[in-house]
């Protein structure tokens, strides 16, 4: 197995058990379902006026999903500070921002991403999660190989 | 709209945030290392993730009739619809490109992955365009002043 974890299999795991544990406290005290693409909506709140992204429903998650995007973002920022290594990307501006909108049109459609499917909706045994997981992930497996295939990188 | 339990959520951001940062899954080289197949360990992180999110999102709303921090046990849709199908593989092509996802793009704010802010810029138009091009048509239209 060592050509398929080149860089240690302990950290994906351990980290893994990490992000369930965060989810999960989410959902056993509060019983929300803490997915994140939802907040690329309810964040259309800030500066547009139409009432799609003014519902009563995205208003609400404008408010606790902004709160656990703090914490995503603070939690990642704690483990930078703590480890001392920051990470700067060397994907291209432009495979960011078409991946960025390609990302998010997608997952809003879909109504999920990794998270909110891959794992909040697999837990619940969800239907539409797991077909969305083994979609959005055999789709992302031959992209990515295509994208290698033609010489970009990384 | 008063959201109870907004500091337990913003401590499972934290935990959720760490676990990104400590898998590495805010790398986005390291997510297209495993999309190129050439590193399985994005499988392994959600592997892991899955085996305590499963048991807690299966066994709570059994063994309690509403959460204590909140008013139901949030449920998921149990119909496959062509939007999760057509939807996830949008977000599959754009995932595959650019090894961008909402959670660990989000997150890589905290290393101080600059770059990343063009991906955070590109998903919120992908969002925008979402919202007025391809609206759910069962979007209640509510009013904002709820109380």
């Amino acid at each position: 197995m060592d050509d398929l974890l080149p860089n240690g299999a302990w950290h994906y795991f351990n980290g893994g058990l990490l992000i369930g544990a965060g989810i999960g406290l989410v959902y056993l005290l509060t019983g929300r379902i803490a997915g994140v693409s939802s907040f690329l909506t309810a964040a259309q709140s800030w500066w547009s006026g139409r009432p799609v992204f003014h519902t009563a429903r995205v208003l609400e998650e404008r408010t606790w999903k902004g709160t656990l995007i703090c914490g995503l973002i603070l939690g990642a920022l704690a483990h930078t500070l703590i480890s001392g290594s920051t990470f700067v990307t060397s994907v291209q501006w432009w495979r960011l921002f078409a991946g960025g909108l390609l990302v998010g049109l997608g997952t809003r459609v879909a109504r999920g991403c990794t998270s909110g499917h891959g794992i909040c909706g697999n837990a619940s045994f969800a239907a539409p999660s797991l077909a969305a997981t083994a979609v959005f992930m055999a789709v992302a497996i031959v992209t990515a190989q295509i994208v290698s295939a033609i010489g970009v990188a990384p | 709209m008063k959201v109870r339990g907004l500091p337990v959520i913003f401590a499972g951001g934290v935990l959720f945030g760490a676990g990104l940062a400590i898998s590495k899954m805010v790398e986005q080289e390291v997510v297209l290392a495993f999309l190129q197949l050439r590193d399985l360990g994005l499988a392994m992180t959600m592997g892991a993730a899955l085996l305590v999110a499963i048991p807690i999102y299966q066994l709570a709303p059994r063994l309690r009739p509403a959460p204590p921090l909140g008013p139901v046990w949030d449920r998921h849709p149990r119909r496959v619809t062509r939007r999760h199908v057509l939807g996830s593989a949008l977000f599959g092509v754009g995932w595959g490109l650019s090894g961008i996802c909402p959670g660990s793009t989000i997150a890589s704010l905290g290393t101080g992955n600059w770059p990343i802010l063009a991906a955070v810029a590109g998903m919120l138009a992908g969002a925008w365009a979402q919202g007025v091009l391809l609206p759910e048509s069962t979007e209640p239209r509510v009013s904002a002043a709820a109380p």
